[in-house]
Formats: structure tokens, sequence, C-alpha cells
């Protein structure tokens, strides 16, 4: 297969970034799309030029660490999968790719496609975890959880912090995202202890960080890849209600 | 106050849209109620509808409504607009190249162009029809309003709709307009106060898009009425 690629090539966070064409002529259908993008830095070494940078590294749909704006579509077209599970057959053969980084103000652009993602560590940081010590593993029966809470946590958990729907959302929102990991906490007996804390502290530096406001157009959902469902957005609001109105122990 | 309303968090600001969005919701209904006595629904529907805009301009209770309606009206706009300034900047300097093909309603998509269109028809009704009732403007000559016109709206709007075809044209863009913003709001809405449930939201949803369709073609069958009979 032939395809031809437009690319968003920048050196650094600080230069300004423009796209540079390419073409490969030689790609198999069966290749995943990272390795399209390895065959196509193979060649940029062997002819002394600069490699396009990328992030990735299960390349398995697990890590989160892939990400690409591919023509229009972060982690390109197709439901539910990541970049790294992106397959070259899912295009024409002679089209155009074209490849850009997230974008958005709170993920800088480092280099090539490589965003800066910390901000969603700073995210869990300010109250994404249980601030007790776990010592060793309990007997499980002790703490009781409902078997459909639990099946709900699990699902909020399998976000992989990739920032797609950062990068989806018209409003650079990261709602998703931060609903999600508020949620997997929320439903289960250990993480509810927190929860109004934790909601209220989440959402302040998800604020301060300078991600939008979701308008509820749900693009987030649409383009995520594990699936994560906006019913999390709507718990955390709940719970946001719950935070501000509700009684709390005074420090 | 500005710095204080700008500084709180986003989903409070959410929240707060959402509040007075429903509370709008609600008084459209009622004006809808009054409006409707403009159609000949029954034999002395021009003295009710009279009555009822006498009522709404000088009960006592209706007026601290008003006020809390403009506010409502006002506070809504505020952060709709502060909102959107967020997001253009959240989105940072450079766009992306290749236009943006997931799927989502253009509906949810475009709120705050359709919000601003309704904001425009809003400045244009109060030209028509607030600033009579508060003095600050007269109705137009041609129409021949006697005194005071206030009193006297009923003749007002039918002499719009039957005279002033430009008037109506834009009175029922609005209102498609107004039918858009609401069907993507009413759900959205709900979303936001976090009143997401299996069962109800559905039901929400249904009547959502069951009131976007009714409540603005309700306003609309006033002119159309005017243009195809009178
Ligand atoms: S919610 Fe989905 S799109 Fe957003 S970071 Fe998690 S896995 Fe990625
Ligand atoms: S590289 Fe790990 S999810 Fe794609």
């Amino acid at each position: 297969m032939k395809i031809k690629l437009k690319i968003w090539r920048q050196k650094n966070a600080k230069t300004k970034g423009i796209f540079v064409n390419y073409s490969l002529d030689d790609v198999s259908p069966e290749m995943s799309f990272l390795e399209m993008l390895d065959a196509l830095n193979t060649k940029l070494i062997e002819e002394g030029g600069d490699p396009v940078a990328f992030d990735h590294d299960c390349r398995e749909g697990i890590c989160g660490c892939c990400s690409l704006y591919i023509n229009g579509h972060p982690h390109g077209p197709g439901e539910k999968t990541t970049t790294c599970e992106l397959h070259i057959r899912s295009f024409k053969d002679g089209e155009t790719i074209v490849i850009e980084p997230w974008r958005a103000k709170s993920f800088p652009v480092i280099k090539d496609l490589i965003v800066d993602r910390n901000a969603f560590d700073k995210i869990i940081a300010a109250g994404g975890f249980i601030s007790v010590g776990t010592g060793s593993a309990s007997e499980a029966n002790s703490i009781l959880a409902k078997k459909e809470h639990a099946d709900e946590a699990f699902d909020s958990a399998s976000c992989i912090g990739c920032g797609a729907c950062v990068a989806a959302c018209k409003n650079a929102s990261a709602m998703l995202f931060v609903s999600a990991k508020i949620s997997q906490l929320a439903l289960l007996p250990q993480g509810k202890v927190e929860a109004m804390e934790r909601v209220e502290a989440m959402v302040a530096k998800m604020d301060e960080l300078g991600f939008g406001n979701c308008t509820n157009t749900y693009a987030c959902e649409a383009e995520c890849p594990k699936g994560i469902k906006i019913t999390n957005i709507a718990r955390m609001n709940r719970h946001f209600i719950g935070a501000k109105i509700g009684s709390q122990i005074k420090q | 106050m500005i710095k204080s309303g700008l500084s709180i968090s986003s989903i409070t600001k959410k929240i707060i849209m959402a509040l007075l969005g429903l509370f709008l919701i609600v008084f459209l209904l009622v004006h809808l109620g009054i409006n409707l006595f403009i159609l000949p629904i029954c034999e002395d529907h021009a003295e009710m509808y009279t009555a009822a805009a006498h009522f709404m301009s000088t009960n006592w209770i209706v007026k601290v409504f008003e006020v809390i309606l403009m506010a409502a009206f006002l506070i809504h706009i505020y952060y709709g607009i502060v909102l959107q300034i967020q997001n253009w900047i959240a989105r940072g300097s450079i766009r992306y190249k290749s236009r943006n093909k997931t799927t989502t309603s253009f509906m949810s998509k475009y709120v705050i162009y359709t919000g601003l269109l309704i904001f425009m028809f809003l400045l244009l009704h109060f030209y028509n029809f607030y600033f009579i009732k508060l003095g600050l403007v007269s109705a137009p000559k041609a129409a021949k309003i006697p005194l005071p016109q206030e009193e006297h709206f009923y003749e007002l709007i039918v002499w719009l709709f039957t005279n002033d075809m430009i008037f109506s044209i834009i009175y029922i863009i609005a209102f498609i307009v107004l039918g858009i913003h609401l069907k993507h709001a009413f759900e959205a809405a709900f979303q936001t106060l976090g009143l997401n449930h299996s069962k109800y939201t559905p039901v929400i949803n249904a009547i959502g898009t069951i009131y976007s369709i009714i409540v603005p073609l309700g306003f609309i069958i006033i002119p159309v009425y005017f243009i195809l009979f009178v």
C-alpha cells in the first residue's frame, strides 16, 4: 500500500511547528499504525533526518501513552481503539493521513507529536487517591461492596488517562477523565470515605490547570478508546453539589 | 462581584446556568399560555389577553417576579459567554488542521450561537413590547395604538403580525432557533445537575424533545395564523 503523510513537526516547546509531507510506498495493510511510523522513522534515520517523536509504550491499548489526532479523530478512526491498536487496513490505498498532536492549552507540545500530559498527574495528585496505609491484604469479605458498584467502578477505572477526551472536546474539557477517576474510587467503600473532599480538590485543580468547561456535546464519550461513559460526569456533578451543600467537618 | 462570579468553579457556573435555564423554560410555558389568547380560541380572547397583560404589568408579585426573571436572563447569558471564552482559551492558540470528525449533535455544538441569536431576538422583543411597557419607547406611529399603549398590546401584536412581514419572519425564525437551543439545553441541564438515571433519563430526554418542538410551535402558530387567515 502507498500512503501519504502530513505530520506536525515541532522542534521543542518554544519553537513554532509546521506540517511536513512524507510518503511511504511499501506499507502492509497488516501493519499497526505505530509500526508504520516506525518504518517512516527508520527511513528518516537512514536518510540522515530527524525521526518523528511520538508517545508509545505498551502498544496493546492499556497504558494510555499513545495519542495522535489522526484525520480529525483522536486515536484515529474506529471505535474504542487506541492509536497503537489501529491498523493501516483502516485507511485507503493512496490516502493522505494527517497526524497532529493533542491540541489543548493544558497539554503543551514538547516535540513533534508528543504533548506534556503532566496536568493529568497533577489532577490525580490533588485527590485521586485514598489516604490510608493499606498494610497487608485484609480478608476479602471484611468490607462488602455491591457487585453492581464494583462493576461500575471497574468500568470507570478502565480509563487509561490518554487525554483523547480533552483532544476531542471542542472546549478541551477534562471532565470525562476527572469524573472517571472520581467514580472509580467513590463507588467503592474504601473510596467513599473521602469522596466529597476528593471531588472538590480534583475539580479545583482541573480548573486551575486551564481545562475547558463541559458543554455536554459528548464528543469525549464518542472518542474515548475505553468507552468511558458520560454518566461518570453526571456522577461527578452530583457529588460536587453534595460536597458544596452537604455538611462537612470543619478543620 | 464580577470577579467572584468568575472565580467560582467550572461546575458551579454550569449548575447556575442549568438552574436558571430550567427556570426560564418554566417561564416560557407561562408566557405561551398567555400568548395563545391572541388567537381566537374563545369568544372574548382579546379581552382575556389584555386582562392577563394588565395583570402582568400591575400586580406587585409579578413585578418582583419580573426582576428575578431579568436577573435570570442576564446571569444565564453572562455565564454562557464566560464559559465560552474560557473554552476558547482552553483549546490553545493552535487549532487542529483536520476538521473534527467526531459525531456529536450540531444542536450541542452550536448552542452558544443559537443562544446569541435568541439574545438578539430578546432585545428586539424588549424594544417592541417591554420598553413600551416601561415607557421608554412608543409603538410605531403607523400602528395608531391608543394611549396608554401598554394597555393595547393586543392591537399592537395584531398590527405587527399583519403589517410587518419581516417582523413575522424574524419571529418565526427566532422560535425555530429557540427550539434547537432547547433541544440540547433541556437534556444538558439535567446532566449538569447530575440527575442521571438509567430509567428516568430517557423520559427526561423525551420530555425535552416534546417541549422543544411543541412550545416554539405554539408561539409560531400565532404569526402563521395572522399571515394566513387575517
Ligand atoms: S476518559 Fe477515555 S479518552 Fe479520557 S483519558 Fe480516560 S481513556 Fe482516555
Ligand atoms: S501505547 Fe499503550 S495504550 Fe497505546
